[in-house]
């Protein structure tokens, strides 16, 4: 327990100083007194216009997005007992991509990019949900233990259907809004000044998972010995489907399809932290916050005034630093 | 006289439209040991599912320690029974000692975070399986057998009357089979608690239950004391297979044709 408090405050503070540095960070460069007089000033200094105006919203939605992938990233990786499950496995990015590339293919505007995103997000959740109703909701447990068959495959059928829509879109999207396109499919928060709904969501989707992680650690040893231990499996595991989804949701609706931070946020705080999920739960929500935080600072400030998809930053700092991470803990995985 | 920790009447056991038992009556009370025999595909572990809960019976009752399955909380059926799924798989690491902890998940309120008492009993329960000094071992290094034993020794920290264990030996060696089975032979007489185990082996069976539940492949079923119940007759009929019955060394032993 102490050692789980200790791994949140430093996790915490790596938060805040990510914060710091994202505000800090852009074209006009402010060092830390002068940040902290531009927040005290509020609007009315320029500085302080930038700083809570532009980057401030930035920076909450980079952080809100970044703890929503990786809360959903621990809880599909137990809904499925995989450690390769991410967020988007079940083709949730999927549908979200189909709507939001169709709301850009019409020319509609943001927001309606936004719905679409959100309304191809409910569609797919629900399609999985309909065709894995069984496996979801199932109180009785066939022969073989192992983990979700149906449910896994669902989700793949589905995002190679996702996948198939998107590739058609693109082939048929005029030149003018391909890069739109691709940009959003990769991840951009430029522009995502919707922080509140994705804040908001990350806040319920911790205080709904925290009571139950650690029914979560008995789910993970597998459903018959979970049962067998009292926990109600069925109503678990559809929660957790709902809320890995809800979440997941706001973050595409939000940013994008931004890759690998859920699926390596979480598995680098197990390989290094230990599989606990009370601790993980509200740890990975950190950390993705914070990497995701990192990752938009730098994408937006390393060629600036050129804006790189953060979904890159992420892959390409996380894939060495996970790497590193494998061969440092051999026989683990 | 207090309630049998577990009885069944009239169950019938299917998998999808094949019927593997007909009208299964049985009753365990505390400090009886079972064991349950029969070829593959009898339905051992389709009864032992049925009765902790993971399958709904095809008809008749289940009652655990005197109350209808169905009419227990899910927290407190887990008080009332441990279970040992015969195959696992793990896919996350974890360290020994918090595998076995997890056995007291039904007792802890959803704040509560193991402390020293889970810790102590854990580790009692690790010492009963030989396995003292494994805890912070990853679960994932182990063998197959010590994998089990680790299985096992969680369902001994959960501490319920009632086990029912799936081929609780079946990776075990021979010095770990006969320690295991002594220790739950013990945990019966000692404790009161009832154990109901599935066993291939029936030297093994014949040496440390008290009662024996046969099922055939024909859906048939005896039950009684093990004296009674593992005659060569019997043997022979549920397993399709000659089994001859010998004595030596103050033992009962079978010796299949």
């Amino acid at each position: 327990m102490r050692r789980t408090l200790l791994i949140w405050l430093v996790l915490a503070v790596a938060a805040l100083a990510a914060f710091g540095f994202a505000l800090a960070t852009g074209s006009t460069r402010l060092p830390p007194l002068e940040l902290l007089h531009a927040l005290a000033s509020r609007e009315n200094s320029v500085a302080g216009e930038i700083v809570t105006q532009l980057r401030l919203p930035r920076a909450l939605a980079a952080f809100s997005v970044g703890g929503l992938l990786a809360l959903a990233g621990v809880l599909m990786q137990v809904l499925l007992r995989n450690p390769l499950a991410d967020p988007y496995v079940l083709g949730l990015s999927g549908g979200a991509a189909v709507g939001a590339l169709g709301a850009m293919l019409a020319g509609l505007g943001a927001l309606a990019v936004n719905f679409g995103a959100a309304g191809g997000a409910l569609a797919a959740i629900l399609l999985v949900f309909a065709l894995a109703r069984r496996d979801l909701a199932r109180q009785q447990i066939f022969g073989a233990l192992e983990a979700s068959p149906r449910l896994l495959l669902a989700g793949v059928i589905m995002a190679a259907g996702w996948g198939a829509v998107i590739t058609l879109m693109l082939t048929l999207a005029p030149e003018a809004r391909l890069r739109g396109m691709l940009f959003w499919l990769l991840g951009d928060l430029n522009g995502a000044e919707s922080w509140a709904p994705a804040l908001l969501v990350l806040v319920l989707a911790l205080a709904v998972t925290y009571p139950v992680a650690r029914d979560l650690n008995v789910l993970l040893r597998g459903e018959a010995l979970a049962h067998a231990l009292g926990v109600r499996v069925a109503l678990l595991r559809r929660l957790i489907y709902v809320v890995a989804s809800a979440a997941t949701a706001l973050a595409v609706t939000t940013a994008g399809t931004i890759g690998f931070v859920g699926l390596v946020v979480p598995h680098a705080l197990r390989l290094a932290l230990g599989n606990d999920q009370r601790m993980l739960v509200p740890a990975s929500a950190l950390a993705g916050g914070t990497l995701l935080l990192l990752s938009d600072t730098v994408a937006r400030s390393l060629l600036a005034p050129q804006q790189l998809p953060v979904g890159v930053i992420t892959a390409l700092v996380g894939a060495p630093a996970f790497m590193l991470l494998l061969m440092r803990n051999p026989g683990k995985a | 006289m207090s309630a049998p920790l577990l009885e069944v009447q009239d169950l019938v056991l299917g998998v999808g439209a094949r019927t593997l038992v007909r009208a299964l009556s049985f009753c365990l009370r505390a400090g009886e040991v079972w064991c349950m025999l029969g070829p593959n595909g009898a339905g051992k572990t389709t009864f032992l599912h049925t009765v902790v809960g993971l399958r709904e019976p095809q008809g008749g009752v289940v009652r655990l320690a005197g109350r209808a399955l169905g009419d227990w909380p899910a927290a407190g059926a887990a008080q009332q029974r441990g279970f040992l799924p015969q195959t696992f798989h793990d896919a996350f690491s974890a360290s020994v000692i918090e595998s076995v902890m997890l056995g007291r998940h039904p007792y802890l309120s959803r704040w509560h975070w193991e402390g020293e008492e889970e810790r102590d009993i854990a580790s009692a329960a690790l010492r009963a399986v030989d396995l003292a000094g494994f805890e912070q071992r990853d679960v994932l290094t182990l063998s197959g057998g010590e994998r089990q034993r680790v299985a096992l020794a969680a369902v001994l920290a959960q501490d319920a009357p009632l086990l029912l264990l799936d081929e609780p030996v079946s990776h075990l060696d021979l010095h770990h089979q006969v320690l295991v089975l002594e220790h739950l032979l013990g945990l019966a007489r000692g404790r009161g608690k009832g154990v109901l185990f599935t066993v291939h082996d029936l030297n093994l069976a014949a040496r440390f239950a008290s009662h024996a539940l046969l099922l055939t492949s024909q859906g048939t079923v005896r039950q009684g004391e093990i004296g009674d119940v593992m005659s060569e007759p019997a043997l022979r009929e549920t397993y399709g297979h000659g089994v001859t019955r010998i004595e030596a060394a103050g033992r009962v032993l079978f010796v299949p044709d």
